[in-house]
């Protein structure tokens, strides 16, 4: 497991070598987008209202308050990571619209998003799920925000971080997917156990 | 306080403010049972990845409660059961209460804004929607005071919910293989270790109904069945043994607990619905005394 640290914008070059299973801390420009802001931006093909190319991406729709002495108007109270799955119908396309060169989220991804780490050099990663005060705590600001119009889960903020993690590599460059691996892991050990169950639960008459 | 002086719109008010504060607090606080379990849980696991998910729930229980901020920015659709006494004398006023109470605990926690209205597509911006909060009833003859609990139906743990109608040939085999089925594909994005809740019952509302009612019992306790009890401990001991681990990095133990509720079923039908929570498992119980007194049951020693 190697420990690394990067900075937006990030290089092919920073991520290619890292492997599932690494850690990554992230420090730069991390801008959330989910359902909505995939759908705008593929679906709908409108223009992102933020240039992406280099930096991360954070699958998340925190809880921001109005604050007057912030310069966006806005400070972070909480903000973890959403579901990744959600976003999987559009994020190869968007991947190779923006230029993102990471992605961070919970849980796995599937073999479209896998398909398009490998082609773009991206890396998809899970910060700690539920743990949002720990991650509000990483951001040092919050910038400003787009497409406000979406509501505050949806909309895109972007959010200057410093050490932003712990983020554990899920989906590599090379192609390799932490969690579907753990899937099929799971799948395999549940067929014997669900047998076993299965031989004293017949209630029937 | 003497409820006799009170009017209804006093007792509305009063009302609101102990279930805006218990609201609040319950975004930032998760129950005693939740937290010893999940200690339990965080000891029995020693490899790395185990060891970076416990340590960081943690540290974020702490720091939510250092910083006076919700656990998990998803504070969830919010939801109240209320079992309420047929004599409590403020029974016209509970729904607007709770509603109000929804409407200035976002403001206060703050609560994220997540009530989307259905067709409109549009988030309302206060958490207030067409049946939200959601509201069950129970009518508890005999008593005159009122126990509610909320929930916060986060998005992430609500994702693995569904409810079927199986043939009854289909037998408890296929209620097993369902719940696994759940659990251990869509369940490992829902912020594991999770608590299952499963419902039994003669159709899918019933069974859907009661998985949701599965996750508001504390954890520990049992289906009033034996044969319930018994198959309650041999799915959470098999998912143990598929050893999702937390944040589904894989671990020695899988969930929080397996809890099932079940209701009689039709000759011909055996629905099974599964819930599941969120190791942020935002769920409270609070009494309310007819003279507006209260206690809080899931949180020792908490005075609002
Ligand atoms: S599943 Fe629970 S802990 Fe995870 S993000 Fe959703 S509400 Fe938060």
């Amino acid at each position: 497991m190697n420990k690394v640290y990067l900075t937006t914008p990030i290089r092919d070059e920073d991520i290619r070598d890292l492997r599932i299973g690494d850690i990554v801390y992230l420090t730069g420009e991390l801008i959330t987008g989910r359902d909505d802001v995939h759908q705008r931006a593929i679906k709908q093909g409108k223009a992102l209202p933020v240039d992406l190319a280099g930096k991360a991406i954070f699958h998340a729709g925190p809880i921001m308050q109005e604050d007057v002495s912030q310069s966006s108007g806005y400070r972070v109270i909480s903000v973890g990571p959403t579901t990744s799955m959600r976003m999987d119908r559009y994020q190869k396309e968007f991947l190779e619209k923006t230029g993102v060169k990471l992605i961070v989220g919970k849980g796995g991804m599937g073999p479209k998003t896998t398909e398009g780490c490998v082609q773009q050099c991206a890396i998809h990663t899970v910060f700690p799920g539920g743990c949002a005060v720990l991650a509000a705590e990483r951001v040092e600001e919050v910038e400003r925000v787009e497409w406000l119009d979406l509501g505050m889960p949806e909309a895109m903020w972007v959010m200057r971080v410093k050490d932003f993690g712990p983020l554990i590599v899920s989906i590599d460059t090379q192609g390799n997917n932490l969690f579907e691996r753990n899937k099929k892991g799971f799948a395999e050990k549940q067929e014997p156990i669900i047998e076993q169950i299965n031989k004293s639960v017949d209630f029937l008459h | 306080m003497d409820s006799r002086f009170l009017t209804a719109s006093d007792a509305k008010a009063r009302l609101t403010d102990i279930v805006a504060s218990f609201t609040d607090y319950s975004s930032k606080h998760l129950p005693d049972d939740v937290v010893e379990r999940l200690r339990e849980m965080s000891e029995a696991e020693h490899s790395e990845f185990a060891r970076i998910i416990y340590d960081a729930m943690f540290e974020n229980m702490d720091m939510a409660n250092r910083l006076d901020r919700p656990v998990c920015q998803d504070t969830g659709l919010v939801q109240y059961f209320v079992r309420v006494g047929t004599a409590f004398p403020y029974m016209d006023v509970i729904e607007g209460a709770l509603q109000e109470a929804v409407l200035q605990a976002t403001q206060s926690a703050p609560l994220r804004q997540n009530a989307v209205e259905v067709f409109d597509e549009k988030n309302t911006g206060t958490n207030i929607g067409y049946r939200v909060p959601w509201i069950e009833w129970e009518i508890v003859p005999g008593r005159d005071d009122i126990e509610i609990y909320m929930y916060m139906a986060g998005g992430g743990c609500s994702l693995p919910g569904m409810a079927k109608v199986l043939m009854p040939l289909e037998g408890y085999e296929g209620i097993v293989r369902f719940v696994f089925d759940r659990v251990t594909t869509l369940g490992i994005n829902a912020c594991p270790p999770l608590l299952v809740g499963v419902g039994i019952a003669g159709s899918a509302e019933v069974a859907a109904k009661l998985s949701k009612k599965a996750l508001l019992r504390t954890i520990g306790s049992e289906n009033p069945n034996p044969r319930g009890a018994m198959l309650e401990k041999q799915i959470r001991d098999g998912l143990d043994a598929v050893g999702i681990g937390p944040g589904g990095l894989t671990g020695a133990e899988s969930v929080m607990a397996v809890h099932i509720e079940h209701a009689a079923r039709h000759p011909a039908t055996l629905a099974v619905g599964i819930s599941t929570g969120c190791w942020a498992h935002r769920r409270s119980r609070i009494r309310i005394h007819s003279n507006l007194e209260y206690e809080v049951l899931s949180h020792r020693g908490v005075a609002l």
